[in-house]
């Protein structure tokens, strides 16, 4: 085990696949010489060689388009979008080719691809620095969507994702990347826990607290501050957000009968929809109370001066879980 | 608005006296070998890149181009008949296809449009597969890797972004084939396009540009495209740019051949205008006359690609009787495998679905799957039950 940072967790995963298989192809937009404006990838193409680790011209669907033309080669193509709000001009490529060619092609052609992108906010940046698209792409077939939000998860599911023949969009917590954690470099990725699977992160009995990415960290802490009242929450990383794993998810809910999910993202339409609709429809007589979301507004991303309000924080989410068990909150007497 | 008039009846500008090397630099005039009469035209750089087409051959593009033609009004037939959904025709761009998928090796890759079925024919795929999506039996008619072809796109453009990222493979792998993107002039507007031109040129990598001018993207005539010549755009990317007489098999081989031998050597991108004109409407769903003249389609006619063909080969003394009975037998047995192999198409099952989404299990997709299956055998016969929904 080594204590290492977010950042360096993933870096190390890259080198791992970059090692592995000569056919790992890593592409962005400043990610050789400068090493990412995150510096993720710092020192790889250094190490790997220009070819290996490509700086690309700034065109995102260029970027995407040509990391099919690798994949219909037979590459596994890595590739950073720089920031969350920069993935829209590569959303054509994602969705009409990325996504669908397995399927188009009757399995013929496969698309490893694993598209990095830093998502979030928290950091205090101007204007599309600070998204959460991930419901467009959980909404999309063909696509795997991952979040991860600690160190070995991030060391060890971006080897996952890389090593997938689906192609996956993983997404780090930008505001995270500078937490330090223990890192098992060594762990056996088969004997790893497999990233379609979700984590119990926290035991609980009361409620279930559900969150992803960056908000893992912010409803621990809020399980340890309801701990201090006498309230049992049992927090639960989803890592993957499609497919959802709803086994690990359903066995949290019977036992606890209340449910509160939590993400950046704005809220109509979002993954907080899609977990309370599931779990309704598979658990609606274990549920002693409606579901509860607990989600950014939705409005386009703020200036950052406000977008603390916009992020849900430690006492927002114990606010939600008040009133998922029926406790004084925010909302008392107010119908829906 | 639009003062230029690029491309609008180009064909009759062209002619030899110009050099191919400033052709490649820049679009230039029309490059052609064959002239719509039927006169084999000489070309001091161009000829020697076709000298070795001997006669055979020269009856062998004659051939494939009536073939193409044939599964073209086929294809066109069988829509009208009903059994097929679609088809785009390419009636006039038999020259351009032929010409240029006949320039290309096994090893190399083409990413192909919706409408490039000359080429798909002329790599190998059979031709009930080149109607299978048209008929909505899959999305897609063929394996890739058993033609080197990649399947059709129809987002305008994308793949020649395909085409770039594969050349960049190729160039990883110190391979010497090469990637052909095939596309029209209306993806010329395309981020796409032009973000594979970009990435083409900085890496240098071994792609072919091959753009079929055909005037017409739907209703939108090429001067809404573009306000230059389409081949000139190439040179504000730094990629050597060729613009031939694409209804002319021999000019578009010989510009192909160029393109495809600098690749091959590192000398990376090129990119060909292949001046060539749509003579049917965009898809069979679609009505030309709303939108063009009817005095435009004339002029093309006596530019066709195969007609003219026909006339140098009977110059040449080739156009025999043995010959035209050698052709019309092909295309008609083309034409009967294309029908037989359309009608007697297996029909896809309700559950194929739910196949191929993704290479390994999908939780939520097993359900789905599940649940559906369940419903089906609700109405005990589960073949019954999918037609009733078929038919709702």
């Amino acid at each position: 085990m080594t204590q290492m940072t977010f950042a360096r967790a993933i870096n190390s995963g890259l080198r791992k696949s970059l090692e592995n298989d000569p056919k790992v192809i890593l592409m962005g937009e400043d990610i050789g010489t400068l090493g990412g404006v995150f510096r993720i990838t710092d020192g790889l193409q250094k190490d790997f060689g220009k070819h290996r680790v490509v700086d690309t011209p700034l065109a995102e669907s260029g970027i995407l388009g040509t990391a099919v033309g690798l994949a219909y080669r037979g590459y596994r193509p890595v590739v950073e979008i720089q920031f969350d709000g920069f993935i829209y001009p590569a959303f054509d490529q994602i969705v009409s080719q990325v996504a669908k060619m397995h399927y188009r092609t009757q399995g013929a052609v496969k698309m490893p691809i694993t598209i990095r992108v830093p998502f979030g906010g928290g950091i205090g940046s101007p204007e599309h620095h600070s998204e959460s698209p991930e419901a467009y792409f959980t909404h999309t077939s063909g696509l795997r969507v991952v979040s991860v939000s600690n160190p070995q998860d991030a060391h060890t599911m971006i080897q996952q994702a890389i090593a997938s023949d689906d192609p996956v969009l993983y997404f780090e917590p930008k505001r995270r990347y500078h937490d330090k954690g223990e890192v098992d470099e060594s762990l056996d990725l088969s004997a790893a826990l497999s990233m379609e699977k979700a984590r119990v992160v926290t035991e609980g009995t009361d409620v279930t607290l559900v969150a992803y990415g960056p908000l893992v960290k912010t409803a621990r802490d809020a399980a340890l501050a309801a701990a201090d009242e006498g309230v049992s929450i049992e927090v639960i990383d989803l890592r993957s957000l499609a497919p959802l794993d709803f086994a690990t998810l359903e066995a949290s809910v019977r036992k606890t009968g209340r449910l509160v999910i939590t993400h950046e993202a704005s809220q109509s339409g979002g993954l907080g929809a899609e977990v309370a609709a599931s779990i309704t429809e598979r658990c609606f007589y274990h549920l002693e109370a409606a579901p509860v979301r607990v989600t950014g507004f939705d409005v386009p991303y703020p200036y950052s001066k406000l977008e603390m309000h916009h992020l849900p924080g430690l006492d927002r989410i114990l606010d939600g879980v008040d009133r998922a068990l029926g406790r004084p909150n925010s909302l008392s007497g107010l119908e829906g | 608005m639009f003062t230029d008039d690029a491309g609008k009846g180009g064909i009759a500008a062209g002619g030899p006296g110009n050099s191919a090397e400033s052709n490649r630099r820049s679009g230039g005039d029309l490059v052609q070998l064959i002239t719509p009469g039927g006169d084999r035209v000489s070309h001091p750089e161009f000829d020697s890149w076709v000298q070795d087409v001997s006669d055979e051959q020269l009856a062998s593009l004659y051939q494939d181009m009536v073939a193409i033609r044939r599964i073209d009004a086929e294809a066109t037939a069988l829509q009208r008949h009903g059994e097929l959904a679609l088809w785009p025709p390419l009636l006039g761009q038999e020259a351009s296809q032929i010409g240029s998928a006949r320039a290309l090796r096994d090893d190399d890759f083409v990413f192909p449009s919706y409408r490039d079925n000359g080429v798909a024919y002329v790599r190998g795929v059979r031709p009930a597969d080149i109607v299978k999506a048209w008929r909505g039996n899959a999305l897609a008619g063929w394996d890739p890797y058993t033609v080197n072809v990649a399947t059709q796109q129809i987002i305008i453009g994308a793949q020649s972004l395909h085409a770039t990222g594969y050349a960049m493979g190729i160039q990883n792998d110190g391979a010497d084939s090469v990637a052909v993107a095939y596309f029209g002039d209306g993806a010329t507007s395309e981020g796409d396009v032009n973000e594979a031109m970009v990435f083409a040129a900085s890496f240098q990598v071994p792609v072919v540009f091959f753009c079929q001018n055909n005037h017409w993207a739907i209703s939108e005539p090429v001067k809404l495209q573009s306000h230059i010549q389409i081949a000139d755009r190439a040179s504000g990317f730094g990629i050597p740019s060729m613009r031939v007489d694409g209804n002319d098999v021999l000019a578009v081989m010989a510009a192909t051949r160029i393109a495809i031998d600098r690749a091959r050597h590192g000398g990376g991108p090129t990119f060909i205008e292949a001046v060539t004109y749509r003579m049917g409407p965009h898809t069979t769903a679609d009505d030309p006359t709303r939108y063009r003249d009817a005095n435009e389609l004339e002029d093309w006619a006596a530019k066709d690609p195969i007609a003219r063909l026909k006339t140098l080969l009977d110059r040449k003394g080739l156009l025999t009787e043995e010959l035209e009975a050698a052709v019309a037998a092909n295309a008609d047995a083309v034409a009967k495998e294309l029908r037989s192999g359309t009608i007697n198409m297996p029909e896809p099952q309700p559950l194929d679905i739910f196949k191929h989404v993704y290479s390994t299990p999908n939780s939520w997709l097993e359900r789905q799957e599940d649940h559906y299956t369940r419903y089906l055998a609700s109405f005990g016969d589960p073949a019954e039950a999918a037609s009733e929904e078929g038919a709702r």
